[in-house]
Parts: C-alpha cells; sequence; structure tokens
C-alpha cells in the first residue's frame, strides 16, 4: 500500500469530534453498563455485537479481547465506533433512558478497545484451518466489500477486491468527515483486511468486457458498488470549478490537499452528507456558510444530533429556498440566486413572488444526494433492480443472478457503515454456504 | 435535637464518633484539628517501643472503578518515643477537655512492662486505655499484637496486670483473625476488662501484580500479609459483634470498628450494642470532614424514629438475630415485578436462571401463564433469536419514517419478565440484581400454617415416630 498522510493542516483543524477516553475513565464507563441480558444495544447493531460482553472485558482490563469480541462480528469496528450514529442505534436502545441515566457511551467504549488493537500493534489471526480454492471478486473497496472478504479469508476462500479508486476503503476513506473519522484510520482498517489475505487491486470494472473477464476469473462476484456520483442540480454553471458536489469536496481536503475554500460557501441540501460538508467548510475557513434547503426545518434528512453540531458550528440554514441561478463573472464565481418557496407540498416547489435574493458565493457545494449505478448495474446478466437498487435475499444477500452477491449501499439505497458492514458480511456467509452446498453435490 | 452524648464503659465523648488507632491519630496537631471538625473522640496510634517502618505500607482493592473498597496496610505502631505522645495527649486535653482521648497500648508481655506504660498513660490525663491485641501484622511476630489477642490465656492475663493499676477503664481491641472471636472477648471480660473494641484488621493478601507477581505492597520486590479493613469488612466485623454482645459470658460495651463510614453504618453498630463506633479508612480515603455527615445524618435519622439518645436505639437488633434453626420454615415470600418501573435490563432474568431456580421468565408475548418451566425458551434460544435478526439503521428519508425520537421509551412487552410466583422459593436474588429502587419487591404470601422452625419441626417429627412406635 502506498503510504499515505493526511496534510498537517487538516489534522490541526478537524480535531476529533469525541476525544477518547483516558483508560481510567474508560474504566468506569464500563462498570456502569448493566451487562443486560439478551442486550438490546446489541439487538440494535446491524452487526450485532456483543457490547455488553466487550464492555465488559474493558472493565476487567482484558481490552484486548474486548477488541477480538468487536472484531468478531464487525471487522470495521473501529470505523463503525467513530461514525455510527449511535444514538438511533445501541446507545438510542440502551435500557439506561428508562433508568433517568445516561446511556452507556458505547461508541467511544468501542473505540478505546479499537485503538488500543492497533496502537498495539495486534494482529487478528486467521481462523480457516484450510485454504479453499475458490476465487471470489468483490467490486468496490468500501466496507461492504471489505466485510465480505474478510469473512471470507476467515472461511479459507481467496479474494480479490478491486476497486478504481487508488485508496481502498470506498467512503470510509474519501467520504466521512474527517473530524468523525480520518482516512489514516480507514486505511488502518484496509491493513487489517489485508493481512488476513485478501488481495486490493485498482481496476476500473466499467464495461461489459470488463464483467465478462472477471466471471471468467472468479467463482462469485460480490457487488458493494454502492452508489453513484451526485445528483447534478441542472442549473446552467455548475461545472464552473467553484462548483464541487459534496463527496468530492470532502475528498478533496482529506485525501487531495485541499486546505482552504474561500470566505463564502453554499452548500445545496440538508441531509448528512451536505452538514460533514458544511462543517468542513467552516474548519476550512469559510466566515460564513449557508445551507439552502428547499423545504421546512422539520423536514431535513439529517440525523438532529448532525443538525445541532452544525448550528453550534455557527451555519446558518435558509429553509423553503431553492437555487435559482449562478453567477460567474469575469473573476469566476461571486454570487448564487435563490428564491422562497411556498411550503407544504412534497414535489412542487411554488416560487413565491419577489422572494429571490443573492447570496455571495466563492465555493458551491451540491449535495442533494447520490444516484443509484443504474447504467452500470443494468449490464449484468439477470440482475434484477428496484428502485436503482440491486434486490437480494436479505438473509443471504444473493442475487438473482446466483453468481452474483451484493450488499451495502447498492443494495439498501446509502445507509451507515454499519449497515454495509452487516450485509457483506451476511453475503460472505451466503456464499460460503452456497459454495459448501455446491461442493456438497458434486 | 437528638442527644448524640456516648458513653463507653466510662469514656465520655460528645458524640459515638471516634477516629480509631491509626495514621489519622498520630499526633495531637492531627487528632486536634480532627476534634475541631466534630469527632468525638480519638483513640492515639498505638503506643509502645518506637519501631522502624517500613516504605510502601498500604495496597487497597478497587471495584467497578471505585477506589479502595478495601484497604490494607503493613505499618506498625507508633514510630514516635513514648514521651513524645504522652506529652502531646497531655496537651490535647488540656485544650479538649471535653472529647474523649484514648490511649492505644501495646509493650512487651511482662508484667512490669504494662504496668509502666499503663502508670505513664494515666499521667498524661487520657480518658481510657485500648489494648492492642489486634495488630496482626509485624507485631504479632514479636510476640505482641494478635499473637496476644489469638491465645485466650495471654489476653486474660495482661488484661489483668493492666487492671491491677489501671485508674481509667480499659477497652481490649480484639483481633478476628480467630475462629470464635467470643473466647477472647471471655478472656478480657475474666481478665476485668472494662470494655472492647472491636474489630481490628483482617489477615489479608490484596492482590498480586501481573507483571511482577509481587503482591502488594511492593516492599522492594516482596510483601506481607497486612491488616484489611475499609468497606469491605463491614459485613464481617457486624456479625462479630453481634456475636460478642450476644453472648453474656463475652459481652461488654463495646466500641465497633470495621468499614464504618457513614451515620448508617454507625447506627447499623449500634442497633448492634455498641456504645461508640471508630472509624479509620474512610477518613484516610476522604479526610477528617466526613464526620460532619456522620453526625448530621444520625441526628435526622434519630429525629425521624424518635429516638432521644443513643441508648433509645443501641441494641434493638440483637434479639432480631436468632440461630437458623429457630427461623420460620412456614414464612413465603415471592418476588413481584413492578411493571411500571422496569427498564427491560433482564438482569433477574439471567440471575433466576443461572444462579436461582428458574422460575423468571421472558414469556409475556407469547408463553403460557404459569407453564413448567421447560415449557419456556431458554436463554441462549432468546439469545440465537435476536442474532439472527437482521437489524439496519433507521434512516428516516429511506424508511418513511419520522425524525427518530430516542430516549424515555416505554419497557416492551417482551423485556417484562414475568415470576412464577409457584416456582419462586423466596430468595432475593432479582431482587439484589435489579438496578432500579422498588422495581423488584418480595410480598409475603399467606400460607395459611402456622409458624413453624425446624426445630419444631424435626422434635415434631420426633414425636410423631415415637406415637407411631408406641402403636405397635
Amino acid at each position: 500500500m502506498q503510504a499515505f498522510k493526511t496534510h498537517p493542516e487538516i489534522a490541526n483543524r478537524f480535531e476529533d469530534l469525541h476525544p477518547p477516553f483516558a483508560p481510567q475513565a474508560a474504566t468506569i464507563e464500563a462498570n456502569r453498563c448493566l451487562n443486560c441480558f439478551d442486550a438490546p444495544c446489541t439487538a440494535a447493531c446491524p452487526t450485532h455485537i456483543d457490547v455488553p460482553l466487550f464492555i465488559k472485558k474493558i472493565a476487567s482490563g482484558n481490552v484486548r479481547g474486548s477488541a477480538t469480541t468487536i472484531l468478531e462480528a464487525n471487522i470495521l469496528g473501529a470505523s463503525c465506533s467513530r461514525v455510527c450514529p449511535v444514538k438511533v442505534l445501541c446507545e438510542g436502545a440502551c435500557v439506561m433512558h428508562r433508568h433517568n441515566e445516561q446511556p452507556i457511551e458505547i461508541g467511544r467504549l468501542q473505540r478505546h478497545a479499537m485503538d488500543h488493537f492497533y496502537n498495539s500493534g495486534a494482529k487478528l489471526p486467521l481462523k480457516a484451518a484450510v485454504e479453499r480454492k475458490e476465487r471470489i471478486a468483490c467490486i468496490g473497496a468500501g466496507p461492504a466489500s471489505l466485510a465480505c472478504a474478510a469473512e471470507l479469508r476467515q472461511q479459507g476462500f481467496q479474494v480479490t477486491i478491486f476497486d478504481r479508486q487508488t485508496l481502498p476503503g470506498g467512503l470510509n476513506t474519501y467520504g466521512v468527515a474527517e473530524y468523525k473519522l480520518r482516512s489514516a484510520d480507514s486505511l488502518r482498517e484496509v491493513e487489517l483486511v489485508r493481512s488476513l489475505g485478501v488481495q486490493f487491486e485498482v481496476r476500473d470494472i466499467a464495461s461489459k468486457d470488463d464483467l465478462d473477464q472477471l466471471e471468467r476469473e472468479f467463482y462469485i462476484i460480490f457487488l458493494g458498488v454502492g452508489l453513484g456520483r451526485m445528483r447534478k442540480l441542472n442549473i446552467p454553471g455548475e461545472d464552473h470549478p467553484k462548483v464541487i458536489d459534496a463527496l468530492e469536496f470532502i475528498a478533496s481536503y482529506k485525501t487531495g490537499g485541499r486546505i482552504s475554500v474561500g470566505n463564502k460557501v453554499v452548500v445545496i441540501g440538508a441531509g448528512n452528507t451536505a452538514i460533514d460538508a458544511a462543517n468542513a467548510a467552516k474548519r476550512l475557513g469559510a466566515e460564513e456558510v449557508y445551507v439552502l434547503y428547499r423545504r421546512e426545518e422539520k423536514d431535513i434528512s439529517a440525523f438532529s444530533f448532525e443538525y445541532e453540531h452544525a448550528k453550534l458550528q455557527r451555519i446558518q440554514f435558509h429553509w423553503n429556498t431553492l437555487l435559482i441561478a449562478i453567477h460567474i463573472d469575469d473573476e469566476g464565481l461571486s454570487e448564487i440566486e435563490c428564491a422562497r418557496v411556498a411550503s407544504g407540498n412534497d414535489q412542487e416547489f411554488r416560487q413565491l413572488p419577489n422572494s429571490t435574493f443573492n447570496l455571495e458565493c466563492d465555493l458551491l457545494i451540491p449535495a442533494i444526494g447520490q444516484s443509484g449505478l443504474l447504467e452500470f448495474l443494468s449490464k449484468f446478466h439477470n440482475l434484477q433492480l428496484t428502485q436503482g437498487r440491486v434486490v437480494i435475499d436479505r438473509t443471504t444477500g444473493q442475487t438473482t443472478n446466483p453468481k452474483y452477491f451484493a450488499g451495502g449501499d447498492c443494495v439498501n439505497g446509502g445507509r451507515e457503515v454499519v449497515d454495509a458492514v452487516a450485509d457483506g458480511k451476511r453475503a460472505a456467509l451466503g456464499i460460503a454456504g452456497a459454495l459448501k452446498r455446491e461442493a456438497a453435490h458434486a | 435535637m437528638p442527644d448524640l452524648r456516648a458513653n463507653t464503659a466510662g469514656i465520655k465523648s460528645p458524640n459515638p464518633f471516634w477516629l480509631a488507632s491509626a495514621p489519622p491519630t498520630n499526633c495531637a496537631e492531627q487528632i486536634m484539628r480532627a476534634f475541631d471538625a466534630g469527632w468525638g473522640g480519638a483513640v492515639w496510634k498505638t503506643i509502645g517501643e518506637p519501631i522502624v517502618n517500613v516504605s510502601s505500607r498500604y495496597s487497597s482493592i478497587d471495584w467497578n472503578g471505585q477506589r479502595m473498597m478495601g484497604l490494607n496496610n503493613i505499618e506498625l505502631i507508633s514510630d514516635r518515643p513514648i514521651e513524645v505522645n504522652l506529652n502531646e495527649i497531655a496537651q490535647v486535653k488540656k485544650l479538649y477537655p471535653n472529647n474523649a482521648v484514648i490511649a492505644s497500648l501495646m509493650v512487651e508481655s511482662t508484667r512490669e512492662a504494662w504496668h509502666k506504660i499503663v502508670k505513664q498513660t494515666e499521667d498524661s490525663g487520657a480518658d481510657g486505655l485500648e489494648l492492642n491485641f489486634g495488630c496482626p501484622h509485624g507485631m504479632s511476630e514479636r510476640g505482641m499484637g494478635s499473637a496476644v489477642g489469638q491465645v485466650p490465656e495471654y489476653a486474660e492475663m495482661i488484661t489483668a496486670w493492666v487492671k491491677e493499676v489501671a485508674q481509667t477503664p480499659v477497652l481490649v481491641k480484639l483481633t478476628p483473625n480467630i475462629t470464635d472471636i467470643r473466647t477472647i472477648a471471655r478472656a478480657a471480660k475474666r481478665g476485668g476488662a472494662d470494655g472492647l473494641s472491636a474489630i481490628n484488621t483482617i489477615n489479608s493478601i490484596t492482590g498480586i501484580d501481573l507483571d511482577t507477581f509481587v503482591p502488594r505492597p511492593n516492599v522492594d520486590g516482596a510483601s506481607s500479609h497486612g491488616g484489611y479493613c475499609g468497606p469491605a469488612v463491614k459485613p464481617i466485623a457486624l456479625n462479630m459483634a453481634q456475636q460478642v454482645m450476644s453472648d453474656p459470658t463475652a459481652a461488654l460495651p463495646l466500641s465497633g470498628i470495621g468499614g464504618i463510614a457513614t451515620w448508617k453504618d454507625a447506627a447499623e453498630f449500634i442497633l448492634l450494642g455498641c456504645s461508640s463506633v471508630q472509624v479509620c479508612t474512610a477518613a484516610m480515603h476522604y479526610g477528617y470532614r466526613i464526620v460532619e455527615d456522620m453526625i448530621d445524618g444520625l441526628e435526622n435519622w434519630m429525629t425521624e424514629k424518635g429516638f432521644a439518645t443513643l441508648e433509645d436505639f443501641r441494641g434493638l437488633s440483637l434479639p432480631r438475630v436468632t440461630e437458623w434453626k429457630h427461623l420460620n420454615l412456614n414464612y413465603k415470600i415471592v418476588a413481584r415485578i413492578n411493571e411500571s418501573k422496569c427498564i427491560g435490563c433482564d438482569l433477574c432474568y439471567t440471575a433466576c436462571w443461572d444462579g436461582a431456580h428458574q422460575c423468571i421468565h421472558l414469556d409475556r408475548v407469547s408463553g403460557p401463564i404459569d407453564g413448567h418451566v421447560e415449557l419456556h425458551k431458554r436463554p441462549t434460544e432468546i439469545e440465537a433469536t435476536s442474532h439472527a435478526a437482521i437489524t439496519v439503521t433507521p434512516i428516516p428519508k429511506l424508511d418513511h419514517i419520522g425524525k427518530s425520537n430516542h430516549g424515555a421509551n416505554a419497557t416492551p412487552l417482551a423485556r417484562i419478565p414475568r415470576v412464577d410466583e409457584t416456582e419462586c422459593v423466596g430468595c432475593n436474588l432479582c431482587s439484589l440484581v435489579c438496578p432500579v429502587e422498588d422495581c423488584i419487591t418480595m410480598e409475603q404470601v399467606d400460607l395459611n400454617l402456622p409458624p413453624q422452625s425446624w426445630e419444631q419441626r424435626v422434635s415434631s417429627q420426633a414425636i410423631a415416630t415415637v406415637t407411631n412406635a408406641g402403636g405397635h
């Protein structure tokens, strides 16, 4: 793997949003855990990490064992500990809410165990007793494929992950706000997967020929391709270099060397990625950051804690506001034109009369969601899609084409890292099951 | 306002809270600050021929993130000359005539040595003497401390020597490191002691460093057994106080010692007959000011209960301790779960299945009510079902749900356990593990049977057998 280093300026400006526990603080927090039976936190976790067990191990001082418990269920336990929306998952399910107490800080405890694991240089032992000859390809090097590949290796299969990006890790490496997850930490997890014997290859699998070749080389193909590019605004001027979609923008400061954004930044959209982009712009030195959203405050799709975080960062929100034009003068992008729209209707946004106004803008960041990879996915034989998503058997991850399995955003429409990991691991077990059945019939 | 004045075998103090003979009572300066803070009395750090201590003297047990649940020490008696200690006692008594100053003494086991130290000490103005027959470490190797307190004949003999010359009340401090503490209490009583104090520290090794394999405290690569004290030893101390006070041949005015840190602890010792209580670890942990709440808390509790003086409740719990054979076998309690308080942690379920009698069930949704245990799912089956479930992160945009409103949601019925009262033996375990106060209560079930103890049951069976035999 090529050496990757974050720009020192980025490291300074993107300090941890949730700083790690000091060891003794972790012990005290771990001791608050009641050790519930059939714990709701475990049930709420898509990867069903045995939360009470890993917390008990922190309390006893068996931090290495704690990390192993986490990794057993979730090979990306480190990134999940930092990026999971724990308030709607494990911590949201904690019985302590009903005890009139703060929930156990499960996310930070998990991070404590995972930091200890990586800082100690520990490796995960390979469980497989025998090497299997079957070769499996994973397309996309994001969380779904990493989880799928790691589990398949643990069962002895030969796995290669393909991605067109130079750095593996998918959105974990390129797309998560740096104050939540550093690219370097995502790559550390990739190295753990590599250490199990997973091969990584930088190759853009795009054409029908590429697919045919893969089909010849590999027995099973796992699709962890994620979603496509961010949606376009369809407004003249959006191809200007100072208009950059949120994911590209986030990647540009995380791995591309960007350390500045200009004074005025406007983000279009109010999802979690929009918030990440707006917060990043603030940290990169923008004086004013505006978020434009065509619906009302109550309709935003970002998690509440993300929205609260943005307000604390003094991001300014314009509700019921549409971008209607991008003004470009001789010196480049200068301002954008906006209009208020009537609220209420779900799909139509009727512009209110005399409601247009201009905002100064040095950088415009559209963040109105990712589209599905419809064109690419339609190249596969017998691969059924619904609403641009790959249709699978939920318990095995198998698609309508038995040679293909799938998981992650391309299946679930864009959920969390932990969902992709759960999908990937389930698919790996599905693949292993299918191959064992085949072997039995052979 | 209740009257907290205490009288322990003639030693009077404005309240029952004394500092035990230990590092907090090492010198006059400390003891005067302690009296300023509110302590009613202090037992001076044991006076005797000065010793030399080692460096590294304490070790402790932490529990669940809390420090010093139990403390262990290998410090010996006072390392200061006898005259210095006695001069300082005189100084303290002059400035604090109303506070009790008790001199703890330990000298070699000769009549002359004891006579000499007793006279010297009484000349200094101490209100009473406490004979240290309890120290379990170091001094015992030299034939003092618990070496005396473990042999009734020695304890009786030395007590008698002291009583030959003592003018002030003499308390004998008992060691718990003995099979039956009453044997030494009886010996002290025979020797003429005016009172007792109990318990001294318990022999212990607090733990071992798993990197160096040296037990704590580490003195240059080695350790020695020390004296254990602190909250962990309170139940042991309460039991020994009860044993002594319930035995007419042993009972004497008792100054209770062992893990006392709060007014509640003190009230418990007094309920078992103690006239005063002695505190060390809590003061070492949090300082002299802990006595403020001890005084205030005890006064408030006494007011609430209508007790005007300590004598009004001293010993009230003694008749409530009996031998097992006298307990009523026809008394039955069962666990009841207050659903509105249940938070769904299901610790009671685990505890009942693994640690008790498998009579708490998670079947509120589907299972038969009052069915037999075998009809119910086992814990592993329930967990396997949860583990096999597919769970996803709720995303409002994708799932067409409102903003998740996490927080104080009601406990799902499936997580509220049910007690099978026909199988419940009333062991209390579920109510002990339940983290929520008053969520699981133990309720009496009327069996419509007259009280019957084991002793009565076996004697009535014996009578029945005799009667039956006679019928032949």
